[in-house]
């Protein structure tokens, strides 16, 4: 029981991770109903970024505040030089532009910054806590609390403030949204440098935990599952989706992989993923997609 | 029909045919080198990855080449009075740029012929087995790759040099039997390997259920998927199995979640032992304090106090004519690994030359070199690598010629080595080598090569 409860444990923490990932997913796929192909470098761009700005010495609240307005501005130059021209474009051609842009910005953080490996220190010490015979991991529970914040926060922006209502209408009805004055591109700049942001919490996280380097960019696959199963364009579904998979890939790696060979957890999720597309196309809080024919 | 045309089509007829033969005729044999103004100078070629997931590793790698091969031009005045001309080409550690990479530069570079090729990297050693022997062209996959290419028999061409993955897990099984006090000491014993769930990871699984059979200690194999950056379940396993050491052979980012995870779940990080690819300062870094104490084997210690390196800081790099970014790195795991690649390149074509002459090697020249290479000590301290390469003997039947490894421990800012050449048994492994060699021959309708002339002579 001791092992159950610890593998269920560890596996829901474990996918908080996972839904800070898919969060900066979320955050432009409602608001301009795109695949953001770039969110993986995104992610190690701005974890990246932070980690050389810690390392030429600056305090560790400064290269935040550097980082940010980095981040800030990129989303500006990425509005202007890809998502402006492409403006009214099918999904399709956008999420080729966010295809072509990942490797740009691949490109630039290793141009820029070395495709060495750093490590990062959060000061959050990676030890076990123990209740009872439970093993919990200290960082992970950190990591969870660190992802429901931010998923908090993030809920009372576009729930509570006027940028958040004008993205909410964005996502509806863009056409409605811009007939009424709502600045479409300067949207756009806000919601990129908040998936910006997102990235680099989730960046500095998985960092802090498997060092700062190229491959970060590929924990985004942990992402697709989870945005499959809780949906495309709800933050809270990305919170479920992410707990879902962290739970069940534990849970299958520990008690299925044994008769199956073990090392199942790449493909469970994607397993999962498939199961729920059967059961429930748009994810458990997906929004349906009606379409008049 | 005129006379002009009824001359072209016989020339038609004849040409098509004569064209065809040509090709299928010339492709049995090894491939020509462009004729070009460096016809006088070795060329060697880079299949190099600056660029992907793995540039970290590859960046010292082929800094550590062209910093040696600039030594040996600038120094020692080429091999033999040869000069070495280098060119890289970007594969970023993939199967198809490789294959390309490969095909673009096997016909040498401005008439420089190749003598050996490195494809540096798993999928395209892979992939360029059947190229390289059509084309003549020996490969050098050293710590990687096939590992019963040990048979030149059946792989006259691919040279598993030094340490092939099952030397490495006999080594690994000589080192836990030495620090437990001796071999009947392992009866009973737990040693559990959590490996990547790869071609590469899986490579082990053989030779350790034969090495666990001789010796009787129980064998757990435990995989990590890639890329491997969650690893509780597979550590609560180890947890539950209580094992004496662990056998880290992970990969990239697997290597440092290993470790902090195993921390994690009350494993001591001074009773796991990385192999050959967790065995880099990449690998630990990440991994914190949690990595003090971890031991790990590798046929490339880390350190910049072994002669070579004082002869390369003094001609290369205290002149600034490093290919290095960041000279911290100097004398890495990995850069370490890149001068015992171009050692062994030099070496070869010094070999060669012995037999075919002062002057650039051809493929066939190199793969005999490679057959008949000797480094013993002596010629070690020559070159300035006694102690960051073992004793090596090729033969055509024997392509690893090696198989020793030594054991170097983390302190938290470096690799200090723990052990001197930990040997491997590799008279007990190569029954398996034969097999999975004589399998391969079998599947692919090739007759092994008869090899009691060389020996005869040999002798």
């Amino acid at each position: 029981m001791n092992l159950f409860l610890e593998t269920l444990i560890g596996g829901l923490l474990a996918g908080t991770m996972y839904s800070l990932v898919a969060i900066g997913f979320v955050l432009i796929y409602k608001a301009s109903g795109v695949f953001n192909f770039a969110q993986g470098s995104m992610l190690l761009f701005a974890a990246l970024t932070f980690v050389t700005l810690l390392e030429k010495g600056l305090p560790f609240a400064a290269a935040l505040a550097v980082t940010i307005a980095i981040l800030i501005l990129g989303a500006i130059l990425i509005e202007r030089t890809v998502l402006r021209p492409l403006a009214n474009r099918s999904p399709m051609t956008l999420f080729m532009a966010t295809l072509g842009l990942s490797y740009v910005i691949e490109g630039a953080a290793q141009g820029l910054m070395g495709a060495q490996v750093h490590a990062l220190d959060l000061g959050i010490e990676d030890v076990p806590i123990f209740i009872g015979d439970v093993l919990i991991s200290q960082f992970d529970l950190v990591a969870a609390a660190t992802a429901v914040t931010l998923a908090l926060v993030l809920a009372l922006l576009f729930n509570n403030t006027r940028i958040g209502i004008s993205l909410r209408a964005v996502a509806d009805d863009t056409r409605a949204a811009l007939s009424i004055g709502i600045n479409l591109n300067r949207i756009w700049q806000i919601v990129w440098a908040v998936a910006g942001i997102v990235g680099l919490v989730a960046g500095m996280l998985w960092g802090a935990r498997q060092g700062i380097q190229f491959s970060l960019s590929l924990v985004v696959l942990k992402a697709l599952p989870v945005l499959i199963i809780g949906g495309f364009t709800s933050i809270g579904g990305a919170i479920a989706g992410g707990l879902i998979v962290g739970a069940a890939e534990n849970l299958a790696e520990t008690y299925v992989g044994p008769y199956i060979g073990g090392g199942i957890t790449p493909w469970f999720p994607y397993f999962l993923a498939i199961a729920f597309l059967y059961i429930r196309p748009a994810g458990l809080f997906g929004e349906r997609a009606l379409e008049r024919v | 029909m005129n006379p002009a045309s009824a001359a072209l089509r016989a020339l038609r007829r004849v040409a098509l045919p004569v064209g065809l033969v040509t090709c299928l005729a010339t492709s049995a044999f090894a491939v020509d080198t462009h004729p070009g103004p460096d016809s006088d100078k070795q060329f060697f070629p880079i299949a190099s990855y600056r660029v992907g997931p793995y540039a970290s590793a590859g960046v010292q790698i082929w800094a550590a080449m062209i910093d040696y091969l600039r030594y040996v031009n600038e120094v020692e005045g080429g091999i033999n009075g040869v000069k070495i001309v280098w060119q890289e080409c970007e594969t970023e550690w993939t199967a198809d740029k490789g294959i390309e990479c490969y095909e673009r530069q096997k016909h040498g570079l401005n008439g420089a012929p190749v003598a050996i090729y490195l494809p540096n990297g798993a999928p395209a050693a892979y992939a360029l087995t059947d190229r390289a022997a059509q084309d003549k062209i020996p490969l050098i996959t050293l710590a990687y790759g096939r590992t019963e290419a040990t048979d030149g028999r059946v792989f006259p061409y691919i040279f598993p040099v030094i340490l092939t993955f099952y030397s490495e897990a006999s080594a690994l099984v000589n080192y836990i039997a030495e620090r437990e006090g001796g071999l009947d000491k392992l009866k009973g014993k737990k040693i559990a390997t959590v490996y990547h769930d790869s071609a590469y990871g899986r490579e082990t699984l053989e030779p350790l259920e034969l090495l666990a059979k001789t010796y009787g200690f129980e064998n757990i194999q435990i995989p990590v998927a890639d890329p491997g950056n969650e690893q509780s379940s597979q550590w609560r396993q180890v947890r539950e199995a209580k094992p004496d050491w662990v056998f880290l052979r992970t990969w990239g980012v697997s290597t440092p979640v290993a470790i902090k995870t195993a921390v994690r779940f009350g494993f001591p990080a001074d009773r796991i032992i990385g192999d050959v690819w967790a065995s880099s300062e990449e690998d630990v870094l990440p991994a914190g304090e949690a990595a003090k104490g971890y031991l790990a084997l590798t046929p490339y210690p880390a350190g910049a106090s072994f002669d070579i390196h004082q002869r390369l800081k003094k001609a290369i790099i205290d002149t600034g004519k490093s290919d290095l970014r960041d000279t911290s790195t100097f004398g890495s795991v990995y850069y370490n690994s890149g001068l015992t690649d171009a050692l062994i390149f030099v070496e070869a074509v010094r070999i060669a030359q012995k037999k075919f002459g002062n002057r650039p090697i051809t493929g066939t020249e190199g793969q005999w070199a490679l057959e008949h290479l000797k480094l013993d000590n002596a010629r070690l301290k020559e070159n300035g690598f006694y102690g960051l390469v073992q004793e090596l003997q090729l033969t055509p039947a024997d392509h690893e010629g090696g198989g020793a490894a030594r054991v170097q421990q983390w302190d938290g800012t470096k690799w200090t080595p723990v052990s001197d050449w930990v040997q491997a048994d590799r008279a007990l492994l190569r029954p398996l080598i034969d097999a999975k060699s004589a399998a391969y021959a079998k599947e692919k309708g090739i007759t092994p090569r008869d090899l009691s002339q060389d020996l005869s002579k040999q002798q």
